[in-house]
């Protein structure tokens, strides 16, 4: 099976999906300067420039311009280069695409993907957030965050096939990332966990990047003999726990390692359904691992301080074990 | 169509001129008449079943301003789209949705135009192409900039009028929608409903332009300011945008000047303005000045328009019972399945459905 990078799948599944005439990307740069991450390198000039929208800055413009075409009979993909500047966005997403099917009782649907990308890398504070608890608090959108090449291609396309508006949230660290990915056309259902690594000594619950950081982890512990078992979420909302907890009630001990600030955020609500569910099979309190609470300092010293590391995941694995 | 249109907001009533020009004939004529007076009962009756406590919620009554939705939506084809605003009344009734349905829709009845789920701000009907009130000022009109899109991309000749108040035009949706529009050519009518207040805040307070059709200069957008008491006037001016945005030229913002007569909402005190206010734009009423058109002008004989406001009473207290009798939604609608198109069960389920 080819080998590739999770950019070169997310081209893949945005080349397939144009197959279908219903399908248009609107977003800023994603054109004539040649895509921000390179995702969409080259598509102006195969697509042009009906199909391929390259956007004034102005998010909430892209956002509802994406809702009402999907409204219609379009299947809209629109990227907001970082996630950041989906703030500015933020009222078309949660009072519009979310509510639509509901408040106006079934009658219209909404299938459109937002694509946004998480990301750090001395960007200072207001270009290194991750709002993924934001979106996945909200009833209406469906929000995925892959960690695979081979999940980023089977779920952008699923998203994309998806009557319900999706947030599909990438992260700038992981364009890089090389994995298998298949050549022909497939999906990876929303809403489905996956176990990304086997063990019986504790389960880490995590997604997205930080799966990745986690097996790193895992590596490292397994030296000691320590088993590391790793459940890849894949989805926030809807959140599949099944997964988890089959692996919490052999393990009995459980960190949460996600790249957002603790207080409130997604590492809270997934502690809270391990409790939840799990809390006769419980042998220690479920450690978290998360952003240090503060704006995202630019000093790269106090910046690798901040954001989760291998280092950081170790040592919570460790004293949930101890 | 000129942008600096200074003298187009015409406070006379619609010239004999215009109306033969038109060419409409009388039975059209009439049931202009006939929409505008049915919305105006229809909200009489809707302030009368809230005070019953009937209806929940806000309630943002379209008094005075039948003219605008009236006249604008004649202007359109079934294949064409309507985006509006929380005071949406009374564009849905212009639009020919049926008023059972929406009183229903107002007492949470299953039945309602949305299912009961909507309410007085969120009244819809897919099937009429009337894609729904929305209840965030300005922000659903980059959803009409968006179907616009649709329509062009899927090379129909459909436009899109989305309805707002003049205090939807200073938020950045507005400037983003026009930009939008403007730039790639979209048939969109932007229909701004100027009734000089932001909801109690006056026009000459909230705006630094107060003429808001001079807004859409800053982007070459063709715009023009009606009278929109004028059911006729109003008409001619969308039909004109409408031919404009259909031909591929792109989009249009007009003005519609009117006043609403009762408060923002129910609840309005109307702190900001006096009786003698409201008693003078009483005199501009476009139900009394349509009206007085058809006797003067021998289209339609007294006893024909009380005729129809007769059956117009039958019809709204036909719309009381249905709604009134009509069942109420089912918990079914407060599950996933009720939130999306394509629900997925997961394991532990959410709140043990």
């Amino acid at each position: 099976m080819p080998i590739i990078t999770v950019r070169e799948a997310l081209r893949q599944a945005l080349h397939e999906a144009m197959q279908d005439e219903r399908v248009f990307i609107i977003g800023e740069d994603i054109g004539h300067y040649g895509s921000t991450y390179g995702v969409t390198a080259g598509f102006l000039e195969k697509y042009g420039p009906e199909r391929i929208r390259d956007a004034p800055i102005a998010e909430s413009g892209i956002v509802g311009i994406a809702i009402g075409a999907a409204m219609v009979g379009m299947r809209p993909i629109a990227e907001i280069m970082s996630v950041n500047f989906s703030l500015l966005a933020f009222d078309m997403l949660f009072n519009h695409a979310a509510k639509i099917y509901a408040m106006f009782g079934g009658q219209m649907t909404v299938p459109m993907v937002l694509r946004t990308t998480n990301g750090w890398t001395q960007l200072s504070a207001t270009h290194s957030q991750s709002f993924d608890v934001y979106f996945a608090h909200m009833p209406g959108l469906k929000v995925v965050a892959p960690a695979t090449p081979y999940d980023m291609k089977g779920m952008l396309k699923a998203a994309i096939e998806d009557p319900d508006p999706v947030v599909f949230i990438e992260h700038t660290l992981m364009y890089t990332v090389k994995g298998e990915v298949p050549e022909e056309s497939y999906t990876v259902p929303l809403g489905k966990a996956r176990l990304a690594r086997e063990g019986r000594d504790i389960t880490v619950v995590t997604y997205s990047r930080m799966v990745h950081l986690s097996q790193q982890a895992a590596d490292i512990l397994a030296r000691d003999g320590i088993e590391v078992e790793i459940v890849d979420l894949r989805t926030l909302r809807p959140l599949d726990m099944s997964v988890a907890l089959e692996s919490f009630k052999k393990t009995n001990r459980a960190v949460v390692v996600t790249e957002d600030w603790q207080s409130f955020g997604t590492s809270a609500e997934i502690a809270a359904r391990l409790y939840e569910h799990g809390f006769d099979y419980l042998d220690a309190p479920i450690a978290r691992v998360n952003f240090r609470e503060v704006p995202m300092p630019y000093s790269r010293n106090l910046e690798l301080q901040t954001v989760v590391t291998v280092d950081r995941i170790v040592q919570a694995i460790r004293k949930t074990l101890s | 169509m000129a942008h600096n249109n200074d003298h187009a907001h015409h406070s006379a009533g619609s010239s004999p001129a215009l109306l033969n020009d038109s060419r409409l004939d009388a039975a059209t004529l009439i049931d202009y008449y006939r929409q505008m007076v049915l919305i105006r009962r229809f909200e009489e009756k809707c302030q009368e079943m809230y005070t019953k406590a009937k209806i929940g919620g806000f309630l943002h009554l379209y008094i005075g301003e039948e003219a605008t939705a009236v006249g604008a939506i004649a202007a359109l084809r079934p294949q064409d789209h309507i985006f509006t605003h929380y005071r949406d009344h009374g564009h849905a009734i212009a639009r020919g949705l049926d008023i059972n349905a929406l009183m229903a829709e107002l007492f949470g009845k299953v039945t309602g135009c949305s299912k009961g789920l909507g309410g007085s701000m969120h009244f819809a009907d897919a099937s009429k192409n009337f894609w729904g009130g929305y209840a965030i000022v300005g922000s659903h009109l980059p959803l009409a900039v968006g179907a616009a899109l649709g329509m062009k991309m899927q090379r129909k000749d459909s436009v899109v009028m989305v309805f707002f108040g003049d205090g939807a035009t200073n938020g950045g949706e507005f400037y983003e929608s026009l930009n939008f529009a403007q730039l790639w050519k979209l048939p969109v009518i932007f229909v701004c409903e100027n009734n000089l207040y932001a909801m109690g805040t006056p026009l000459e307070v909230h705006s630094s332009v107060t003429e808001i059709y001079r807004k859409a200069c800053a982007f070459g957008m063709t715009s023009e300011r009606v009278d929109g008491n004028d059911v006729l006037v109003m008409r001619e001016a969308a039909l004109r945008a409408v031919e404009h945005a259909r031909s591929g030229k792109g989009p249009v913002l007009l003005e519609a000047m009117t006043y609403r007569f009762r408060g923002h909402s129910a609840q309005d005190t109307q702190k900001y303005r006096t009786k003698e206010d409201i008693e003078r734009h009483r005199r501009n009423d476009p139900i009394t000045r349509f009206r007085a058109l058809l006797l003067n002008e021998g289209i339609a004989t007294e006893q024909q328009l009380r005729d129809i406001d007769r059956m117009i009473d039958d019809q709204v207290e036909a719309a009381v019972r249905f709604a009134d009798e009509s069942p109420e939604p089912g918990h079914e609608w407060i599950t996933q399945a009720g939130v999306y198109a394509a629900p997925i069960a997961v394991d532990p389920p959410i709140h043990g459905e």
